[in-house]
């Protein structure tokens, strides 16, 4: 992948095999619940989850409804994971208090918009804010720019949601899955 | 006024039941259900009636979670029955999750709401649903195919078996008396809520 690349997700997409490690990683971390609200980031995430018999995908209105579907699975001994894109972090911000009051382990995969060489200016005040708004309810973030840094920095977040109980976020940023034009 | 947006010839009748009453009458043995209870009024419904029992998570915040928690939790553990118990003006801060409960459709979720038209806890200032919206109604729209309204006495039997029987998610809306709920010290700690609700889980 190079710069010039940037201008087209879908040509990014294409070309990655990252998000089908990322898909097998989550898998063989126990991950069985995969909650989303659509988006082109995640398409082959959400694709691969729809495609296997032995994971539930569930398709959310709002992003919020997704903190608490982990936090109910949790109680249940489930794994799940929320994919969205920066702007639902802003939906989700008082449903943290469920996950920081609680103590449950939490991890979200975030693909960013407003971000790098964003062409849509709606974009950018949540984009801008993602980061430090999810700090602040207490998820740590573990940012991603490169291809080959997805496997080891998302098998971190694993770790350290599932086995130390923390609530971790993964920012994809859009060096990593590429600006839209849009 | 003559014009109001919420038409007065849709006469509601006064609601008769007792919380207190009404909501063990259709739970029945609570040990059959893992239970999330909203916050305010429903979790003292449900400590009091439960004997504050480690099979209950109840919030004291977060409002808007405790129907998604219920999915969550439902779709973890489908050998065991799971019953939301939450309020209006809970329910009404998140109608979305209706759309993605009925998406689901996991038949071992069942969503009691304790309507009493008013939020309870920050000065009994009528919610919409003291102002025409109709939460059943609502749910079928979003497309649960099995709902009812329990108003009287007479549809506690058919609310209860709603409850626990059937294919898919259920949801009951319970109409009651803009009165206080039973008396109960909640426990606000959602970590220990959490710890506990997990360990009993886990116990044989």
């Amino acid at each position: 992948m190079n710069d010039a690349s940037h201008g087209s997700l879908t040509a990014n997409c294409a070309g990655a095999g990252w998000q089908d490690e990322l898909y097998d990683l989550l898998r063989r971390h126990g991950v069985t619940l995969f909650a989303y609200v659509p988006d082109a980031g995640h398409q082959i995430l959400i694709d691969r989850s729809l495609a296997d018999p032995d994971v539930r995908s569930i398709p959310l209105t709002t992003e919020e409804e997704g903190v608490a579907l982990i936090a109910g699975a949790d109680l249940g001994g489930a794994r799940a994971v929320l994919l969205m894109q920066s702007s639902g972090v802003g939906n989700c911000i008082n449903m943290l208090s469920l996950i920081k009051g609680g103590r449950f382990p939490f991890l979200t995969l975030v693909s960013m918009r407003g971000d790098f060489g964003e062409g849509n200016p709606w974009q950018f005040p949540m984009g801008q804010a993602t980061q430090p708004v999810l700090e602040v309810m207490g998820v740590i973030c573990l940012r991603i720019e490169r291809p080959d840094e997805v496997v080891p920095t998302t098998a971190a977040a694993l770790t350290m949601a599932f086995k130390s109980g923390q609530a971790v976020a993964v920012l994809l940023g859009q060096k990593l899955i590429g600006a839209k034009p849009f | 006024m003559s014009a109001s947006k919420i038409s007065p010839a849709k006469a509601i009748a006064p609601d008769v039941l007792e919380r207190g009453d009404a909501v063990p009458a259709l739970i029945g043995r609570h040990e059959d259900f893992l239970i999330i209870a909203g916050l305010g009024g429903t979790a003292c419904d449900v400590g009091a009636f439960t004997g504050d029992a480690a099979h209950v998570y109840s919030l004291g915040g977060a409002m808007g979670a405790a129907c998604m928690m219920g999915l969550g939790l439902a779709l973890a553990r489908p050998d065991r029955h799971v019953l939301v118990v939450t309020g209006d003006g809970e329910l009404l801060m998140n109608l979305g999750a209706l759309a993605t409960i009925a998406v689901m459709n996991p038949p071992n979720l069942a969503i009691l709401c304790v309507d009493n038209g008013h939020y309870g806890e920050t000065g009994w200032q009528k919610s919409h649903t003291s102002l025409g919206v109709d939460l059943e109604k609502i749910a079928a729209g979003a497309g649960i195919t099995r709902t009812c309204t329990v108003a009287r006495p007479d549809d506690i039997a058919a609310g209860a078996r709603l409850l626990r029987e059937g294919n898919g998610s259920a949801f009951v809306l319970l109409r009651v008396k803009p009165t206080e709920p039973p008396a109960f010290k909640r426990n606000f700690d959602a970590s220990f809520l959490r710890d506990r609700f997990r360990a009993a889980l886990a116990a044989p």
